[in-house]
């Protein structure tokens, strides 16, 4: 039957989710995005949540944990409300441990997951986005060829969280029989980081560009082995979360704006009093729960175990465009005062240009 | 629970009304709307006949219901949302011209006494199809309510009303073409603003009630608008609504202002049926030319017309989902004015742009009477208008995210 509130069960994750954003995130994401470094100790910390630990069954060590996406969005959101460079390290681990745990082979399982259930955080990672003005996620130009009892793979990616440091990542590349995903070890020669990226926003998110060169994996690094991989229900989960991730910025610069709009002074009044400045954050507040139940409708049919491409792309294409819009607005709020790196604000709207060209990126 | 799945009984209904709209309806959708000022009355009288056997709550918007089962929760509101987008996908202005107590009802379930309720309620399950009415916008005032000039006086075992309404829905309906009644918003002394409003009812037949005009409208034409007079026009003092306690102070001015809390999500409603029906045209139309809308590819790689079609697409589940929650909250006894003014604001600035969108995507077909198109994009602008523009609702969702008052932020 109908309803738009979370369970009890999801508020109380919701809210540890949003008072570990409060408190350990948020204080630090300012000096994260100067410095470009996300602290050790706060990774560890964030680590020690589960985000990643929760879904991965008991026998792998992980916390066995039922994985339900409508809660998944609900912490996303949460902990990008907190900071998104920040949220995409903490969450980049999943973007292999969900896909081998989802449609892995027993073998790949095994090999795969028991790093990430471990006592600290292990860094893992995936290559989705390739470098070109018109990259399309359903248009793989990266190729994996067969090659007798192996596969070569040629391309470029980049957007690669953690490149540098992660033992495992997933690269998604074209076969004869479409796209596919390759488990591929960092030390696998013909796999070059070519370089630390220099983002416009999510500065604090080591991402990096990466370069396959004649890089030969086994056949056993194919995710799910030979025949087809649902590849496009791995976007969806990426869509429907980056959907989230949205919703969290969107959200943090809006209260941001509007607490400031009922303190700032203008004409004799509190700028909030003005119908201008009430109209822009009205807008803001309504899009923003628009965008969110998008988001929650689409994991709620994942959820269902229904078929959800079109709900997950139209959401996500809504809070990215909806994520520059309030940021945006946001900033304009702050006037002058929102051009200055001392409020988050900036930030946000940089953060939030990303999501309309940032695919994969997180797993929900 | 989050949850999008509507019960089986809403489903149920939702399929039956639809048959209604696509087979009912849309047959008489173009007729009704060139000839603006007939009524099609098979299509009134069946509707009534089939309201009358449930009951008369089909299109009732009202908080809490009659027919609530024991301990689980109404779903009244979400119920009459689904309805009313399925009734509105067939033709906006048919659905608002089907014999019912309507905003005038609603008025009299918020605010009235249990004697009222009956007084006035009773007869729309019963008898000869009937139409109750809301009469507050003036010539001078619409989004500014409390500063009506209809005056009203007691004089004696009667109140005098006096003045002139304007853009009354089912005005000529309920004033004068049957058993119905017009719900008047009136001041007892101008000088107190909202505090000296009150809500009349005035019966049909009522000397001293005319309608004066029916207005020719850009759209929904299939209902009646009316201009109404009242020239000393006495009712009993029991016509005013609410009891004593309510018309000592300004709750009776906020209780029927409550009602909009139901009403607004089901505006929205009928907002998002028309915009349905634009999108579905659209969506069927291309299929048709071979036209691919392309979920999952690049959306910079997307071509204009799939671009603008996903949009109007997102846009209308967005504005129905702000729809529903609203409803819900309603249902569940959650005070939703936030919700409810949000629904409205989405729906009508959502459904006008996809409407008006749909006209331009379609170019000559889009523009051409020979096809509904036009029309819905016609039937489309009044929901950003009616019960609460656009303006008027996200300055409520402003008051309530900045906790401001009327007098804070206005």
């Amino acid at each position: 039957m109908a309803g738009f509130e979370p369970s009890e069960e999801q508020k109380l994750i919701r809210h540890t989710i949003a008072e570990f954003a409060q408190e350990q995130i948020r204080p630090l994401a300012h000096d994260a995005d100067e410095n470009g470094e996300v602290p050790a100790d706060l990774i560890q910390q964030g680590w020690e949540i589960g985000l990643v630990q929760s879904a991965i069954p008991q026998e792998y060590n992980g916390f066995g944990e039922q994985r339900s996406i409508v809660t998944e969005t609900l912490i996303a959101e949460e902990l990008a409300w907190g900071d998104l460079s920040i949220a995409l390290h903490l969450l980049a681990p999943r973007l292999i441990a969900f896909p081998v745990l989802e449609m892995g082979t027993a073998e790949q399982k095994q090999s795969v997951l028991p790093a990430y259930t471990g006592e600290k955080f292990c860094a893992g990672s995936s290559a989705l986005t390739e470098p070109r003005f018109d990259f399309d996620a359903t248009e793989l130009k990266t190729t994996a060829r067969s090659n007798g009892g192996s596969y070569v793979l040629s391309g470029r990616k980049c957007f690669v969280p953690l490149g540098d440091q992660s033992e495992h990542i997933l690269v998604y590349a074209q076969t004869s029989d479409g796209p596919a995903a390759f488990i591929v070890d960092r030390n696998t020669p013909g796999f070059k980081v070519v370089e630390r990226e220099q983002n416009m926003g999510i500065k604090a998110l080591a991402t990096h560009e990466i370069a396959l060169e004649d890089c030969h994996v086994p056949a056993s690094a194919r995710l799910g082995g030979e025949g087809q991989l649902d590849y496009h229900k791995l976007l969806n989960y990426s869509r429907i979360g980056l959907a989230a991730l949205a919703v969290g910025v969107a959200r943090a610069a809006f209260e941001y704006a509007r607490d400031y709009a009922k303190d700032r002074q203008a004409f004799g009044v509190a700028i909030a009093r003005k119908q201008a400045i009430a109209f822009m954050l009205a807008e803001m507040a309504i899009e923003i729960d628009a965008s969110r139940l998008l988001a929650w409708e689409a994991a709620w049919k994942l959820d269902r175990g229904e078929d959800a491409t079109r709900e997950a792309y139209l959401a996500k294409n809504y809070a990215a465009n909806m994520a520059l819009k309030v940021t945006d607005n946001a900033l304009q709020v702050l006037g002058g005062h929102g051009y200055i790196r001392e409020h988050p604000v900036e930030l946000w709207v940089r953060n939030a240009r990303g999501f309309a060209t940032f695919d994969g990126l997180v797993m929900v | 629970m989050i949850d999008f799945e509507l019960s089986q009984e809403i489903q149920n209904t939702r399929l039956l009304i639809h048959s209604v709209a696509e087979g009912m309806m849309r047959p008489i959708s173009r007729e009704f709307d060139e000839r603006e000022h007939e009524k099609p009355w098979d299509f009134l009288n069946t509707m009534w006949e089939a309201s009358r056997s449930a009951g008369g709550t089909m299109l009732a918007g009202s908080s809490g219901g009659s027919k609530k089962e024991k301990d689980k929760p109404s779903e009244r509101n979400l119920a009459a949302a689904v309805t009313i987008e399925e009734l509105s996908w067939g033709d906006a202005g048919l659905y608002l011209s089907i014999p019912n107590a309507a905003l005038g009802g609603a008025a009299v379930a918020a605010a009235g006494t249990p004697e009222q309720k009956k007084r006035f309620l009773a007869r729309f399950g019963e008898g000869e199809p009937k139409w109750g009415a809301m009469a507050i916008t003036e010539p001078g005032c619409g989004s500014d309510s409390a500063a009506i000039t209809t005056t009203v006086r007691r004089d004696g075992d009667q109140w005098v009303i006096n003045g002139t309404k304007i853009f009354v829905t089912s005005g000529l309906m309920a004033a004068e073409k049957s058993d119905g009644f017009v719900v008047v918003w009136a001041t007892l002394d101008r000088s107190v603003g909202r505090a000296g409003i009150k809500a009349f009812v005035v019966e049909r037949g009522t000397p001293g009630m005319t309608v004066t005009k029916i207005e020719k409208k850009m759209g929904i034409r299939a209902s009646d608008t009316a201009m109404i007079a009242f020239e000393d026009c006495r009712i009993p003092l029991d016509n005013i609504l609410g009891d004593a306690e309510i018309r000592q102070t300004t709750e009776g001015f906020k209780g029927v202002m409550a009602t909009f809390d139901a009403t607004r999500p089901a505006v929205a409603a009928s907002a998002i049926g028309i915009g349905r029906a634009a999108v579905d045209f659209v969506r069927d139309a291309l299929a048709k030319e071979g036209v691919q809308i392309r979920y999952g590819v690049a959306p910079t790689r997307l071509t204009t017309l799939e671009r603008d079609f996903m949009e109007m697409e997102a846009n209308l589940q967005a504005a129905r989902l702000l729809t529903w929650r609203a409803s819900w909250m309603m249902d569940h006894g959650m005070r939703n004015n936030l919700e409810a003014s949000m629904a409205k604001a989405k729906a009508g600035l959502a459904v006008t742009h996809v409407t008006q969108k749909a006209v331009e995507l379609l170019g000559p077909l889009g523009y051409s009477r020979k096809l509904l198109l036009e029309k819905w994009m016609r039937d489309a602008k009044i929901n950003d208008i009616f019960e609460g523009t656009q303006q008027i609702n996200l300055l409520i969702v402003a008051r309530r995210i900045l906790d401001y008052s009327s007098r804070e932020l206005n």
